[in-house]
C-alpha cells in the first residue's frame, strides 16, 4: 500500500489551505474524494446524465444500468444476500429514520423498549425519540464501561421482554471503541429481537459482510467512504423490507395509482420514492472501485497501525487527555487538553492547516456522561500518515506554549 | 489578522483568569446562556439601583477563552453605567463583532475601548463570531428580565 500514491488521487492535497499544506483528520466528519469521483459527478452530468428508471431513450437506459450497478457493487462490497437488500437514502440519518419510522408504525406499541447505548450520535438517538411521543416506547441506553466500551453484559443486562429493536453503533465516533457487533447480534437474536447497526464510522475502515455479522439492518454514510454528499445505504434483510411499510411516498414506488388506492412497487423500487441523487449513486461506485483497488483489508490494516501509533504519540503528550480506552480502537481519537477549552484547540491547529474537530460531535448523552462540555477529535482517512500525527502533536504543543505564556 | 492578535495577552489573561466570576450576594436581575455546540454557560447577575444604574455586575460560566475573556471584560465594563448607555454599548459591541471596524459609542475611556477592540480579532474566525457574543446576548436578556435562556444557535 504506497500512501503517495493514494494521496496524489485526492485532489485537495494539491492545494494549499491558508498557506499550509492540508493536514485533514476529520474523516470520521467526512472524507475527502478522489478524483476518479469527482470526475464521475462531472461525466455524468456533462455526457450522460437522464433521470433513472422511468423514460424508454437511450440515456435514460444507459443511466439507471449504472445506477442499478452502484447497487451491484454495493452488495458485493458488503456481501449482502440480494442486490434489493441495498436501499438508496439521502444520508445515514434518513435509513435509520426509515427503519425508525416503518419499524415503529407497524411494530411498535406503548411500553415497547428500544436498546441504544451511551455512544451513540444523535443520528441513532433523536429517531428513536420520536417514537417516544408517538407510540408511548421507552429508550434505555446501555452503559459504557471506564475504557468506553460497550460489553455484551452491558447489552443483556438492559435486554427485558419488551425490548423490541437493539439499535448500536459500530464505531464509537468519540471514544473510538469498534463494538462486538456479531456477537451482540447473536445474542439479540437469540432473544428474538432485531438489531440495527449504525455503520457510519465502521464501512469506511473496516471489513464487512452482512451475511456473517447477520444483523437485521446496517446504516451507512456514503461521504464518509470517499462518496458524494447527499446519499446514504440502508442495508436490510430482505424479509423485513418485504413486510415494513413504505417510508416515503411519490413517484417511482409504485405499481399503480388509483383514486380507490395504490399498490406499491416492488423492491427496491418501494423505498425509492421521487428523483433519487442519481449522479451520486453512480459516482459512488467509483469510490467503492476506489476502495476495492486498494482493499479495505489493507487499508483497515494500515489505519490500525496509524491509530495505535497516534495513541502511541498522544499518550507521550503529558498535556493531552485522550477520551477513551478501547482495547479495539477505530480511526478515532478524541482528547482534552490541560484546561484549554476545544474550539480554542481546533482554532489554534487550523492555524497550522491542522484540520480537527471539536464540540460534543452529534453525542451529547456521551458527554454529559464523561461530564465534558466539549473534545477535540483527530480521525484517520486513508491518505493519513505519521506525518500528520507528528505534525498533530506540534500543533498541540504550540496550542499549550500560546496558553501558558 | 493572525492568530496572535486573536489570543493576544489581554483575551488570554481574561480567559484565563476571568474578573468577576462569582454569584453576587445581591442582584435583582439575571440571566442563562448557552452555546449547545461547543457547551459555552454564563449566567449574567445584575445589581440595579433606583437610579437605573448597574451597581453590581458578576457571572458564573464556563467555555473556551474567548467567550469567558468577553464575560470578564464585559462585566469589568458595565459596572456603574447607567442602564441606558449599557445598552447602547451593547449594541456598538455587537456591531463591531459581526461587521463595523471600530466602536461609535462616545462614553468609553481608551483603556476601556481597548479592551474592548482586542476581541475584535474574532471576526476573522466566523465560527468563534458567537462565543464572543453569548454573555452581551445573555446581558441584553438579564436588563429586559425577559426570563429567556439564550440559546446562541437561534440568535446571531
Amino acid at each position: 500500500m504506497n500512501i503517495d500514491n493514494i494521496k496524489k488521487q485526492f485532489p485537495i492535497f494539491n492545494y494549499k489551505i491558508k498557506n499550509n499544506d492540508l493536514v485533514y483528520l476529520d474523516s470520521a466528519n467526512s472524507s475527502q474524494k478522489p478524483q476518479v469521483v469527482v470526475d464521475r459527478i462531472y461525466n455524468f452530468y456533462t455526457k450522460e446524465f437522464a433521470n433513472v428508471g422511468r423514460s424508454v431513450h437511450y440515456l435514460a437506459v444507459a443511466a439507471t444500468n449504472l445506477y442499478e450497478n452502484t447497487r451491484l457493487l454495493v452488495q458485493k462490497y458488503i456481501n449482502a444476500k440480494d442486490p434489493n437488500e441495498i436501499v438508496f437514502t439521502k444520508g445515514a440519518t434518513e435509513a435509520i429514520n426509515l427503519v425508525a419510522n416503518t419499524f415503529g408504525q407497524k411494530f411498535l406499541k406503548e411500553g415497547d423498549e428500544i436498546l441504544l447505548t451511551e455512544l451513540e450520535h444523535h443520528s441513532n438517538y433523536v429517531p428513536w425519540h420520536y417514537l417516544r411521543k408517538i407510540k408511548g416506547i421507552k429508550i434505555k441506553f446501555a452503559e459504557i464501561n471506564a475504557d468506553g466500551e460497550i460489553t455484551i453484559e452491558s447489552i443483556e443486562k438492559n435486554i427485558t421482554l419488551k425490548t423490541k429493536m437493539i439499535a448500536i453503533t459500530h464505531v464509537s465516533n468519540v471514544t473510538g471503541a469498534i463494538l462486538p457487533i456479531k456477537e451482540i447480534t447473536k445474542l439479540a437474536h437469540k432473544k428474538n429481537i432485531p438489531i440495527l447497526i449504525d455503520g457510519c464510522q465502521g464501512a469506511p475502515h473496516l471489513k464487512l459482510d452482512m451475511q456473517d455479522i447477520d444483523c437485521d439492518f446496517y446504516a451507512i454514510s456514503c461521504h464518509k467512504m470517499y462518496g458524494p454528499t447527499g446519499l446514504g445505504i440502508l442495508y436490510s434483510k430482505k424479509k423485513w423490507l418485504d413486510i415494513l411499510p413504505p417510508y416515503q411516498g411519490g413517484g417511482g414506488m409504485i405499481k399503480e395509482v388509483k383514486k380507490e388506492g395504490i399498490i406499491f412497487g416492488d423492491l427496491p423500487n418501494k423505498y425509492e420514492a421521487g428523483t433519487m441523487a442519481t449522479a451520486q449513486v453512480i459516482a459512488f461506485g467509483e469510490s467503492i472501485k476506489f476502495l476495492n483497488q486498494i482493499g479495505i483489508e489493507n487499508i483497515e490494516k494500515y489505519e490500525k497501525k496509524l491509530i495505535m501509533y497516534g495513541e502511541e504519540v498522544l499518550r507521550k503528550n503529558n498535556s493531552v487527555e485522550l477520551i477513551g480506552n478501547p482495547k479495539n480502537r477505530g480511526s478515532v481519537l478524541a482528547f482534552t487538553l490541560d484546561g484549554i477549552h476545544a474550539h480554542d484547540i481546533a482554532t489554534i491547529l487550523d492555524e497550522d492547516g491542522v484540520a480537527i474537530r471539536a464540540g460534543h460531535h452529534c453525542c451529547q448523552i456521551l458527554h454529559d456522561k464523561l461530564g465534558l462540555p466539549a473534545t477535540a477529535r483527530a480521525s484517520l482517512g486513508v491518505y493519513n500518515t505519521k506525518d500528520d500525527i507528528d505534525k498533530l502533536n506540534m500543533s498541540i504543543n504550540k496550542c499549550k506554549k500560546i496558553f501558558d505564556r | 489578522m493572525n492568530l496572535k492578535e486573536l489570543y493576544q495577552e489581554i483575551i488570554l489573561d481574561h480567559g484565563k483568569n476571568p474578573r468577576n466570576l462569582k454569584k453576587p450576594d445581591n442582584f435583582n436581575k439575571d440571566a442563562k446562556g448557552h452555546n449547545p455546540l461547543c457547551g459555552d454557560k454564563v449566567h449574567v447577575f445584575l445589581k440595579i439601583d433606583e437610579n437605573k444604574k448597574i451597581s453590581d455586575i458578576a457571572f458564573e460560566g464556563s467555555g473556551c477563552a474567548i467567550s469567558m475573556a468577553s464575560a470578564s471584560i464585559m462585566t469589568g465594563l458595565m459596572k456603574e453605567k447607567k442602564e441606558s448607555e449599557v445598552k447602547e454599548l451593547i449594541i456598538d459591541f455587537l456591531e463591531m463583532i459581526k461587521k463595523n471596524t471600530e466602536l461609535h459609542s462616545k462614553n468609553l475611556k481608551e483603556n476601556e475601548k481597548t479592551k474592548l477592540m482586542s476581541l475584535s480579532g474574532v471576526k476573522q474566525y466566523p465560527m468563534r463570531v458567537k462565543c464572543a457574543t453569548l454573555a452581551w446576548h445573555t446581558l441584553t436578556s438579564a436588563i429586559n428580565n425577559s426570563q429567556i435562556e439564550i440559546n446562541s444557535e437561534s440568535i446571531d
